[in-house]
């Protein structure tokens, strides 16, 4: 059963369709993450779960309950992270912290408890007397996390809470982030338009494309089995060759399948292709081989091969080689919907 | 996890008021929150103003609480009134002319006051006084220095070997206007000056710079790459100098009383002699609805600006 | 190189040049007011033919009696009672309506409040001159004739669409996050604006007290229409009408008066005007 629930959700900006007939269902104690490009309606989607949007149309279930119609967002038990961090200016870590239970009108020394508590799990105890201004980003994402779990949710919403840090610390925070909420066991939404950090944090993804959900499957399942072209080259970088084959397929392939052709034991459950070579990158662990396929059918487009570093092969811009795909790691899509086709044939 | 087990205590203590209230619905709050302040702005902006075109058609006097309707008669009286028609060239004569030159002080004292010197603060908090200053002291000072008798700026003028005769400032017409004009500039220029300086202080350093690489003069640089740049803030000081001068009563009230020989009364002062120490509400208020165009453009020329700007942003 | 550097001092004469005249002519009768208020007497009325006697200077010591003689044996405190009494009402009465009006119109009105708060600043553009007669004819029906509650009543009609102004953009400067945060955090748009947007929103607040108090203090037209009794006037009235005896007016006594209000207001004035020009410049270019 699932724990939130959106039915043909709907929002119109206007005539800007932000999300537009969304159905999705997270299960209790999951970490969903909404992938997609700007301006998908990542954010709307989230902000109407939340209760800070009203919906056009459609409904949304939180543990069972209808809640779009009547419940404000004060009271729909869930927790947001926002991009910004969103700390109150005015006050100090601890009463940023400690505001959540204050709206419950906790008893002082349950508060107390409750941020140390919090704020230990994220180590930020030697900062609560301080006011936003004066913190790192970092620190600022912890105080802002620890606000968000003090008052024990039964949702998280996460707008890309990583966003504003560098990188490196960002590979920790998303560490940490997972830890915690596998700890907590709490259901939670994460919105990213960051496909490595979706693939890394989310048990499963849903993949969204101007307004509506193209995808939703495991890391595994969305990367290795698009559910349309856009997914396809959405995920993954660079992202899946998609090479108009017969009239009415579109061959998909992963560049890091798509390798010289004497590299394959036998001809068997291979398919190959002649490829004009424009361009050699090397990267250090791989290179990348940007050309053309010569090929009867369709002449002329454009493919990347990845080719890891244990791949020697000599390869000199200007030459056309055999390159080739495992049967197996071939992807057909319709032509004209873009859908893929997954009947039998994979 | 021990936070989570407290889940189930917190959801029931928000049980209680789980539902929207009335704190909650954000229409409703809404237009609760503008009510008061549009309930005053309709009732005591909306109605006189509709009362003011009432009384310009009727007899009414402060007196009574007669109300008679006359038509068009205050306006035919008026329109025939030698005195309205100095009063209207008065308003449209210090209202050009002083914003003229406030538009070119203005201008320059933005220049003064964006480049760094020693002192900048001070002379920016000396030169806003004229428009901090209680408006109607202010006009008392200007008198004062004007005096007939004691007239400092007479002095001085003399001292300076300028002046041979006697300046009787507001005994003659054509000094109480230079005067008068004196005054409206003296109170206009520092709020004009500050708008323009906001206006240059958001204009990117960058463009300015861009110029100076390009090698475009002083000269070339003020007129081709600053003023359009700057035009819209300008307008705006403009048009709000406008509307402070077009319709203002205290300098003309306290400098001359409309004299001499009511050769310098304004619209504003002429309304107030009429319809409030002569008592005759109707001609005053049909006098003082002649402002009514000058503000009307002023407000369209707000909002197309403001259109303008929201376009382009 | 040299022609530069010459140029170079020519701009920086120029300009300080400038920027004398301009202190200069600013300043100039606020000088006169401390010159006419604290000269004897006899210093002070001189008349000007004399061409011996310098009056931009003190050439008697300076003298305390105009200021005793305002503050003794004139209304002036009385009048300073009036106006700060009016003030505060209308601080109160202005805060009431402007405060909750700028933030439903930065919040809680949409697209359709944004017209709405442009059409109410435009209202601040309608001036006392076309509405100090129909009010004439509102005063004398409400029996509020040469009443200080007359000036109540009708000061809150610019302070309120100005103030309103102001606030709308103070409250949209606050991080619409931080308020959705707070509603998700578990309180009603009601208690975060309690909680959230009035603490974030004070200094704002304070720029409209000082503002409305202000604008209080400049108003001579109103006050010249409907109060008539000396013992009811406002300072701005006061001053210019009733500091005379018989014709003739006590200039170092008036000047005295124009000199201790003008000068805090000035000050105070001065700290605040930048957030007074950007409001007023956002409400003209930006809607
Ligand atoms: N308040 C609003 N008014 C009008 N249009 C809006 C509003 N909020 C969002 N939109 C539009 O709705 C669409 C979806 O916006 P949304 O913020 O949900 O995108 P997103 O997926 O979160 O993008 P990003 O990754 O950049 O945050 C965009 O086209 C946006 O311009
Ligand atoms: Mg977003």
């Amino acid at each position: 059963m699932a724990y939130v629930e959106t039915r043909n959700l709907q929002k119109y900006f206007g005539d800007v369709r932000a999300v537009d007939g969304v159905d999705l269902a997270v299960a209790e104690g999951e970490l969903i993450v909404l992938l997609g490009p700007s301006g998908c309606g990542k954010t709307t989607l989230m902000r109407m779960i939340a209760g800070l949007e009203q919906p056009t149309a459609g409904e949304i279930y939180i543990a069972g309950e209808r809640v779009d119609e009547d419940i404000p967002p004060r009271a729909r038990g869930i927790a947001m992270v926002f991009q910004s961090y969103a700390l109150y200016p005015h006050k100090t870590a601890y009463d940023n912290i400690a505001f959540p239970l204050e709206a419950l009108r906790r008893a002082r020394s349950f508060i107390r408890d409750a941020v140390q508590k919090a704020a230990g799990m994220f180590g930020i105890g030697h900062l609560l007397g301080r006011r936003p201004r004066q913190l790192s980003g970092g620190e600022r994402q912890r105080v802002a996390l620890a606000r968000a779990v003090v008052r024990s949710p039964r949702v998280f919403l996460f707008d890309e809470p990583l966003s504003n840090l560098d990188a490196k610390l960002r590979a920790v925070a998303r560490f940490e982030l997972k830890q915690f909420q596998r700890q907590l066991g709490t259901t939670t939404i994460y919105v990213t338009h960051d496909q490595v950090e979706a693939m890394g944090l989310g048990d499963r993804i849903a993949v969204m494309d101007r307004g509506k959900v193209r995808q939703v499957g495991s890391p595994q399942e969305v990367y290795e089995n698009p559910a349309d072209t856009f997914v396809a080259t959405f995920l993954g970088s660079p992202p899946m060759n998609l090479v108009e084959w017969s009239g009415d397929t579109i061959l998909g392939f992963r560049p890091e399948n798509f390798l010289p052709k004497a590299v394959f034991a036998t001809d068997d459950g291979v398919v190959s292709f002649r490829l004009r070579v424009r361009e050699v990158e090397h990267l250090g662990a791989s290179r990348l081989v940007y050309g053309m396929l010569e090929e009867r059918v369709r002449t002329d487009q454009p493919v990347i091969a990845d080719l890891p570093v244990t791949i020697r092969t000599p390869i000199a811009e200007g030459e056309v080689y055999d390159f080739a795909v495992a049967r197996r790691a071939l992807r057909h899509f319709d032509a004209r919907t873009g859908l893929g086709q997954y009947d039998g044939a994979t | 996890m021990a936070l989570r087990n407290e889940a189930p205590a917190q959801v029931a203590t928000v049980a209680v008021f789980r539902h929207r209230t009335l704190a909650d619905r954000e229409d409703l709050l809404g237009r609760l929150m503008l009510a008061p302040a549009m309930a005053y702005v309709l009732l005591l902006v909306g109605a006189p103003l509709v009362l003011a075109l009432l009384l310009s058609f009727s007899a009414a006097t402060a007196g009574s609480l007669s109300f008679s309707w006359v038509g068009l008669r205050n306006f035919a009286t008026i329109v025939s009134d030698p005195q309205f028609h100095s009063a209207l060239s008065n308003t449209v004569l210090f209202t050009v002319v002083s914003q003229a030159l406030v538009v070119i002080l203005a201008t320059a004292g933005a220049f003064v006051l964006d480049a760094a010197f020693v002192g900048r603060r001070l002379v920016r908090f000396l030169i806003l006084l004229p428009w901090a200053a209680p408006v109607s002291l202010a006009a008392m000072a200007w008198t004062w220095i004007f005096d007939s008798t004691f007239s400092v700026i007479n002095w001085t003028l003399k001292v300076a070997g300028v002046l041979h005769g006697w300046f009787y400032w507001f005994g003659d017409p054509t000094l109480a206007k230079i005067a008068i004009i004196a005054v409206h500039v003296w109170r206009t220029f520092p709020f004009a000056t500050v708008i323009v300086l906001a206006g240059r202080a958001s204009i990117p350093r960058d463009i300015s710079e861009a110029a100076v690489i390009d090698g475009a003069g002083f000269w070339r640089k003020l007129f081709q790459v600053e003023m359009p740049l700057l035009l819209p803030i300008v307008t705006v000081a403009v048009l709000f100098g406008v509307v402070f001068t077009s319709t203002d009563l205290g300098i003309v009230y306290l400098l001359t009383r409309g004299g001499p020989y009511n050769s310098t009364h304004v619209l504003a002062s002429l309304a107030f002699q009429r319809g409030i120490l002569g008592a005759d509400l109707g001609q005053g208020a049909a006098i003082a609805l002649f402002l009514l165009p000058v503000l009307i453009v002023v407000a369209a020329a707000m909002l197309r600006l403001a259109r303008r700007t929201e376009v382009g942003t | 190189m040299t022609a530069r550097r010459a140029l170079r001092i020519v701009r920086r004469a120029i300009l300080y040049v400038a920027a004398t005249a301009f202190t200069v002519f600013a300043v100039m009768p606020f000088y006169w007011m401390i010159l006419t208020a604290f000269k004897t007497n006899q210093d002070l009325y001189v008349g000007a033919t004399d061409l011996s006697h310098v009056p931009w200077i003190f050439n008697q010591r300076p003298t305390l009696e105009h200021v005793k003689l305002l503050l003794a044996h004139t209304p002036y405190l009385t009048w300073v009672e009036n106006t700060v009494f009016i003030g505060a009402l209308v601080v109160l009465l202005t805060l009431i309506a402007a405060v909750p009006a700028g933030y439903s119109l930065a919040r809680l009105t949409g697209r359709w409040g944004e017209r709405l708060g442009i059409g109410i600043f435009l209202t601040y553009l309608i001036p006392p001159t076309l509405l100090f007669i129909p009010f004439a004819r509102v005063i004398a029906m409400l029996g509020l004739q040469n009443s200080v509650w007359a000036l109540v009543l009708v000061y809150p009609t610019f302070t309120i669409p100005f103030c309103t102004w102001l606030m709308m953009g103070f409250f949209r400067s606050v991080p619409r996050d931080i308020e959705d945060q707070a509603m998700i955090d578990g309180y009603s748009r009601a208690a975060v604006i309690r909680k959230i947007v009035l603490p974030l929103a004070i200094s704002g607040i304070l720029t409209v007290v000082i503002f409305a108090f202000t604008l209080v203090m400049q108003d001579f037209v109103y006050a010249l229409t409907f109060i008539s009794s000396v013992g009811k006037m406002t300072v701005s009235l006061g001053v210019p009408v009733a500091l005379v005896r018989g014709d003739v007016f006590y200039w170092g006594s008036l000047m005295a008066a124009c000199l201790i209000t003008s000068i805090p207001i000035a000050v105070v004035y001065n700290l605040f005007i930048d957030r007074f020009i950007a409001g007023l410049t956002a409400g003209a270019l930006k809607g």
